[in-house]
């Protein structure tokens, strides 16, 4: 499962928006799988080509195109038309949270709440805590730790600020995916753990789930 | 005091439209003073089954380009004497609905109104999020599967953060209606669990409307199904699900069962 980034044309006053809201969310797209709609784009746009050069320059880590009929240079480059994706509706980038002065920022949030379809809880400071369920279409992004003490259903993104030592613990694993520090493991790779209490961990380049009890 | 009630899904088709006019009539017909209103902007339906498609003159976007007033909109239901429809505009754009027209309205239907019930068009656009902005109660209508429970799991997130409410950091009262609910497939089975709805969701269950022949008849009769059969299965339902929304303690009673666990958790405040 991956992101959708649907450019508008021309492209070139896109790029600009996107850089925009890379300014307002600096970490939104670390580590996070992206395919790119080209529908909206017509052949003749004279970014097209240089479009992925310009977003891998980004930071943006593409792993494919859809709307594409053709095999240009540019989709070949990032591994050819994705098919069968599935769309899951559209989704707003979250901007960071501002910048306060004074006082020290607290490392760690703690929500009562559930995590609901839709939204996103983004906590680059530290570790996250939810104690309650998220939601299948809900996700979850912490700079470091995330802890649920109910039911992970949706996604859970920890690490996001390039953190290694993050990890991520739940009551009960359900997910759609899990990422720490970019790395990222889709629910058909965790299905062994399903249902259980676990913590996945980064050891070299891989995910590590256990079962905690 | 008057309380404004939105009845949302996120998810076409579920049974909003029929759950307003007959929890509108149910609570009606227990004196209340009810006025059903139709967010629909361009797909109007509650006015066909309440029955007074041939009466609409005026509609709530008349009102709220100042075209007519609003008791020249409301239509006075011919069965009970407490129960109204403001109907939805069929003809005119959806962008007509705008918010300071919404809060007027709400506003002086509150002065009328005991129940302001607001019928939500699907999904999560602009008619959906107007439906519910004013909301004090919400009631989620959601069928026994998984897109549908995830859409409303969506809602649930909407209201708690977009509404009037929630930005004034008050909560909004959230009640589950489970609808559709075939006792047939559910022994078999085929459709999500009561429980497992309950625990995606963790809200409250105001009650479990059976899937019912009788629902489809009474709509095409233009009439709630409370009024047009009374007895039937989804009549006593929604009649005890009015009567929770009063404030009253009933038995839940889930469709194809005697008994059920159900009681035990209804009732139960999850998080
Ligand atoms: N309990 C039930 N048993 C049988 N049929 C039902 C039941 N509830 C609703 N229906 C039928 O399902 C269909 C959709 O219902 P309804 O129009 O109330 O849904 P809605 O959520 O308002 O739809 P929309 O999202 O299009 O506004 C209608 O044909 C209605 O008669
Ligand atoms: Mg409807």
């Amino acid at each position: 499962m991956a992101f959708v980034l649907s450019p508008d044309a021309p492209l070139r006053s896109w790029l600009a928006e996107l850089d925009a809201q890379i300014e307002r969310s600096a970490t939104f797209f670390a580590g996070r799988p992206i395919v790119v709609d080209l529908s909206g784009i017509p052949d003749s746009d004279p970014d097209l080509e240089t479009l992925f050069d310009e977003l891998r320059s980004r930071g943006i880590r593409v792993i494919g195109a859809e709307g594409v009929d053709g095999l240009t240079p540019a989709v070949q480059s990032v591994g050819g038309p994705l098919i069968g994706g599935r769309p899951l509706g559209l989704y707003e980038v979250p901007d960071d949270p501002p910048d306060e002065p004074a006082a020290p920022e607290p490392t760690s949030m703690v929500l009562d709440e559930p995590v609901r379809s839709g939204q996103t809880i983004l906590f680059p400071q530290g570790d996250l805590t939810i104690n309650g369920s998220v939601a299948s279409g809900a996700e979850i992004m912490a700079g470091g730790s995330i802890h649920v003490y109910g039911v992970l259903r949706g996604r859970a993104i920890a690490g996001v600020t390039g953190n290694q030592q993050a990890r991520i613990f739940c009551k009960k694993l359900d997910a759609e995916l899990i990422s720490i520090d970019g790395l990222y493991m889709t629910a058909e790779d965790m299905d062994s753990f399903r249902g259980k209490s676990i913590q996945a961990r980064l050891e070299g380049s891989s995910i590590i789930i256990t079962e905690i009890s | 005091m008057s309380k404004v009630l939105v009845v949302t899904s996120g998810k076409g088709g579920v049974g909003k439209t029929t759950s307003t006019a007959a929890l509108g009539a149910a609570l009606a017909k227990a004196g209340k003073n009810v006025v059903v209103v139709d967010f629909d902007v361009g797909l109007r339906n509650l006015d066909i089954v309440m029955g007074a498609e041939r009466r609409v003159v005026f509609d709530m976007i008349n009102v709220i380009q100042g075209d007519a007033k609003l008791s020249q909109a409301l239509i006075r239901d011919k069965r009970v004497e407490t129960l109204s429809i403001l109907p939805a505009s069929q003809t005119r754009d959806k962008d007509a609905l705008t918010s300071e027209g919404v809060e007027k309205v709400i506003a002086e239907l509150r002065e009328k109104f005991d129940w302001v019930i607001c019928d939500s068009p699907a999904g999560i656009e602009r008619g959906a999020t107007l439906a519910m902005h004013h909301a004090d109660v919400a009631v989620i209508v959601t069928n026994p599967e998984v897109s549908s429970v995830r859409d409303s799991d969506r809602i649930i997130g909407l209201l708690d953060s977009k509404t009037e409410r929630a930005t004034k950091g008050e909560r909004i009262e959230k009640h589950l209606l489970l609808t559709r609910y075939d006792p047939v497939r559910a022994a078999r089975g085929d459709m999500l669990k009561t429980e497992d709805v309950l625990e995606i969701l963790s809200i409250p269950l105001l009650g479990i409307i059976p899937e019912s022949a009788e629902v489809l008849r009474a709509s095409n009769l233009g009439t709630p199904v409370v009024l047009a059969n009374p007895d039937a299965a989804p009549s006593r339902a929604y009649a005890d699900a009015a009567r929770r929304l009063m404030g009253e303690q009933v038995p839940m009673t889930v469709p194809g069962e005697k008994t059920g666990f159900l009681n035990k958790l209804f009732g139960r405040r999850v998080a």
